[in-house]
């Protein structure tokens, strides 16, 4: 059973916390780092920067990664930028400023102590990936360049052109593909982590599919990180890569890892709309857009005129209506709650009426298409060949989408789970963002975790452990997470039924979007908790997976989707029992009177971290009450 | 060309020849008509793959294994050879970003992997690209331990100089270039990754060894360069040859650089 959750936030001035910290842990001396065994599942940002630094250190690091090189990982998709406290721009930027707006961005559902290590962090960041060659933006000075992003007040964000994430993950790709040349790291590539090893308690291991040959194997370690990224893919359409999925961290939440704040998710509400019921992925445009395009539907829903032909007096520009101060820009969930309701309303645009208009007319008219084009001319081609409208000319349609998951497994201060040995980094924990995430801070989490947290936290708990040896991989823990696995693989193959697995992915995604989406109420939660079992239960009974063990994709969509449909249910049922709005959780029954979200902080300022109790039966849920001492609790406005 | 379900969008029929290959066995190109018609010309190419694939299950026949994830243009997975062109007719556009409208009712579309011998193949579509890695292994990194970094703003780096390393940084490694070029050469990804790296500051000290290293670790894996210029047409992100040009200054300059240092430092 599981007590009362550690947190093991160190006590004593914030600004102080992590400096004091790190003397007091222990340290594992550079002669005894060979002697541990360290596994890390995921090669994105938070993997290949915590292979590279502890390969450094002399730790025998093994990565295993499901893409055919590490360098895929879908951090290399984001784009903005990542920010970090540097105040290069001398505009009041500091790393309290950066904490303070990255609590108040996740509307106070984060630990004081986790965020303002990650500001501090942040300047770091910078300076390793500068020495590793990330050809950041820079002045023509030389100096590096910063923008503001994310509704920051500041300029904080450091660039690479659009493709920032892309440049940051081939920084720590490179750096720790210098250590599998010097035999740090061993590199097992297209290689799937479907269970978690734990014996007595303690994590041991990790059970791997080979997804070449199909062959199962067992790796045992003294302690296993998990930087395996967020779940937006449950709801099947996401901005997300195809391939992301939760099945380590949920492997690992059945083995006993406690699952933190399942629900808290982030729409992004600048994304093309789907274009019919074959999309696949949904596309998001940055969101520096809404500076100078006007979102806007017709008053009328019935006004099917082309929208040049439209007149202002005959559009709602919804968000000036109702927000007069922030208008266009206010922060992510509310933009994309409204263009939600505007939908609903029948008043959406395009010819699934899906959408809602960005338009760029007047912005052309004040500074012209040459400044358009200079400000936004490669997300205008990348609409354009998506769409094939071009936006000088008629209004970008919009409407938002499914983008990151703040939720993910409960860690304490050092990064480890409830079960001792298992780290979890990046998208993959709850940790940093509380309820929302503030644009540009998941490059900052993610590298912050794996460069510089993550090292001396491993050897605090791996000073322990000195002069053990790892559990050999004929024990029968591991032989029997292996037959778990290999029963699994069998089953899905064997069902043999009528509907392929994408069938029933975008069938749980509808039920997930519909009822867990960007709204939620009780009676569509619990509609949803309905819903869940009976697809799950028709899965197993329908799924047709064809061909065998060897390289066969259904059958790894397969895996992921049958994990996805027990994460799901548990994000309704973590909805259902937050009865209050929180950042990306807006629960209908707890608004303002002016349809914002209203949280509770009387009931809900905790995170609530649930424990599996076995197929069937009810998880529990372990809250771990949140302390602020440092900020003040206030309800957000953009009126 | 027919309408879809809701009467709105006209769609096209094409007639797909796909290279079928399972592994451990000979592949063949195999035609699909009937699972390709009805397609919306707002379908990304891969979308277009999805349906078919969704129609082949259906059928009992397993589905076409291709390799995709971001499915935006940026992660470098995907990657076929279509009508003899690598990721197909549009110029600086990866397959996934490839849409429908680029082709016409009736036009047959010829489906393969990369071909190059350093590029073997897993399953129909899915070839195996670890070479890379390999040359990436060799060099393709400036050494920069955790924690011993100079602040980001010591080293003052010419706008000029960031640009154009960030311009061969903007490759994605997914292969086109190899597959493109007639002698499965990989000049282009080398010199990118290169030259991504030689023509910033950080990058001076290790430029020589780096160079060497990598371009020796590259000529066991691929072909020779003769200068065609088909890797700069096939490239999605539109790198420039330019930089195989610099890669040849550098590597001349590495076998004397690298023999001079090594003299330097023997006793």
């Amino acid at each position: 059973m599981i007590g009362e959750l550690d947190s093991q936030v160190p006590d004593g001035p914030l600004e102080e916390r992590w400096t004091r910290h790190r003397f007091d842990m222990k340290l594992v001396a550079p002669h005894n780092r060979r002697r541990f065994e360290v596994i890390i599942v995921g090669s994105g940002l938070a993997g290949a920067s915590a292979a590279a630094t502890l390969g450094e250190q002399g730790y025998n690091v093994k990565v295993f990664t499901y893409h055919d090189s590490p360098r895929r990982a879908h951090s290399i998709a984001a784009q903005g930028g990542i920010n970090a406290a540097k105040n290069y721009k001398g505009d009041g930027d500091s790393v309290f400023r950066l904490f303070y707006d990255t609590i108040k961005g996740g509307d106070f559902r984060s630990r004081e102590s986790n965020v303002y290590r990650l500001a501090e962090e942040s300047v770091n960041i910078i300076d390793q990936a500068v020495a590793q060659g990330v050809p950041f933006a820079r002045e023509y000075g030389g100096l590096l360049d910063n923008r503001s992003f994310g509704g920051a007040q500041v300029s904080r964000t450091f660039y690479a052109r659009g493709q920032t994430g892309q440049q940051l993950l081939l920084g720590a790709y490179q750096q720790m593909m210098h250590q599998v040349a010097l035999g740090t790291v061993k590199l097992h590539t297209r290689s799937e982590m479907l269970d978690l090893v734990v014996k007595d308690g303690v994590t041991c291991g990790v059970v791997v599919r080979d997804m070449v040959t199909g062959a199962v194997t067992s790796h045992s370690a003294h302690a296993v990180l998990l930087c395996t990224g967020g779940y937006g893919n449950v709801f099947y359409l996401s901005t997300n890569a195809k391939y992301s999925n939760a099945t380590a961290i949920w492997r690992a939440h059945r083995r006993g890892a406690l699952f933190g704040n399942p629900c808290f998710t982030q729409i992004h509400p600048t994304c093309i709309p789907a274009s019919d019921e074959f999309q696949s992925k949904l596309t998001l445009m940055s969101e520096s857009l809404r500076n100078d395009g006007r979102i806007w539907v017709p008053l009328d829903r019935d006004d099917t005129r082309s929208p040049d032909m439209i007149p202002d007096s005959a559009r709602d520009y919804f968000l000036e209506r109702k927000y007069p101060s922030f208008g266009n820009l206010v922060p992510r969930d509310v933009a994309s709650r409204n263009a939600k309701s505007v939908v609903d309303e029948g008043r959406g645009v395009g010819p699934l009426r899906n959408g809602v208009y960005l338009d760029f007319g007047e912005a052309i008219g004040r500074v012209g298409e040459d400044t358009i084009r200079e400000r936004y001319g490669n997300l205008f081609d990348m609409y354009e060949r998506i769409t094939d409208e071009n936006p000088y000319q008629v209004p970008m349609r919009i409407y938002p989408a499914v983008h990151y998951t703040m939720g993910g497994l409960w860690v304490d201060y050092h990064l480890m789970s409830n079960v001792p040995g298992l780290f979890v980094l990046g998208e993959a924990n709850f940790s940093d963002h509380g309820a929302n995430r503030l644009g540009a801070s998941a490059l900052m989490q993610g590298l912050a975790d794996g460069y510089f947290v993550i090292p001396y936290t491993l050897a605090n708990y791996l000073a322990g452990l000195l002069g053990e040896r790892t559990v050999p991989t004929d024990d029968p823990a591991f032989d029997h997470a292996e037959t778990s696995v290999g029963d699994t693989v069998a089953r899905l193959l064997s069902i043999n039924g009528t509907r392929s697995v994408d069938h029933f992915h975008r069938e749980l995604g509808k039920i997930m979007w519909e009822n867990c989406g960007m709204a939620r109420n009780r009676a569509g939660l619990e509609k949803a908790m309905t819903e869940i079992p009976a697809l799950r239960e028709e899965f197993w009974k329908d799924v047709r997976v064809l061909g065998g063990g060897a390289l066969n994709q259904s059958l790894e969509k397969a895996t992921r989707v049958a994990d996805f449909f027990e994460l799901g249910e548990l994000m309704v049922r973590d909805a259902l029992h937050r009865e209050e709005s929180a950042g990306g959780h807006f629960r209908e029954e707890s608004q303002t009177d002016e349809g914002e979200a209203l949280r509770d902080d009387d009931r809900f300022a905790y995170v609530a971290a649930w424990e599996w109790n076995g197929k069937g039966t009810e998880p529990t849920m372990h809250p771990e009450p949140l302390e602020f001492e440092n900020v003040k609790l206030t309800q957000r406005s953009y009126k | 060309m027919s309408l879809n379900g809701n009467g709105q969008h006209p769609t096209i029929d094409v007639t797909l020849h796909v290279w079928r290959q399972a592994p451990g066995h000979e592949g063949k190109m195999v035609t699909y008509v009937e699972e390709a018609r009805g397609i919306s010309p707002d379908m990304s190419f891969l979308e277009m793959l999805d349906i078919v694939n969704e129609r082949l299950i259906a059928k009992g026949e397993e589905p076409i294994a291709f390799e995709h994830d971001c499915r935006e243009g940026i992660c470098g997975s995907c990657g076929m050879m279509i009508n003899g062109q690598a990721h197909g007719p549009q110029k600086g556009t990866a397959t996934c970003q490839l849409h429908m409208r680029k082709f016409s009712d009736g036009d047959e579309i010829f489906v393969e992997p990369w071909r190059a011998r350093a590029f073997p193949v897993l399953r129909d579509l899915i070839v195996d690209r670890q070479a890379f890695d390999r040359i990436m292994e060799a060099g393709g990194y400036i050494t920069a331990p955790t924690g011993a970094a100079p602040d980001g703003n010591l080293i003052p780096i010419p706008k000029e100089a960031a640009d154009a390393a960030m311009d061969a940084a903007a490759c994605i490694g997914c292969g086109a270039c190899v597959a493109a070029c007639p002698n499965s050469a990989a000049q282009l990804f080398t010199a990118a990754k290169l030259q991504h790296l030689n023509l910033l500051p950080q990058g001076q000290a290790e430029r020589y060894r780096r160079t060497q290293a990598m371009v020796d670790t590259m000529e066991q894996y691929f072909g020779s360069c003769t200068m065609h210029g088909e890797c700069q047409e096939a490239c999605p992100k539109e790198i420039s040859v330019d930089f195989i040009a610099y890669m040849n200054r550098d590597y001349v300059k590495a076998q004397f650089k690298n023999r001079k240092l090594a003299g330097q430092t023997a006793p």
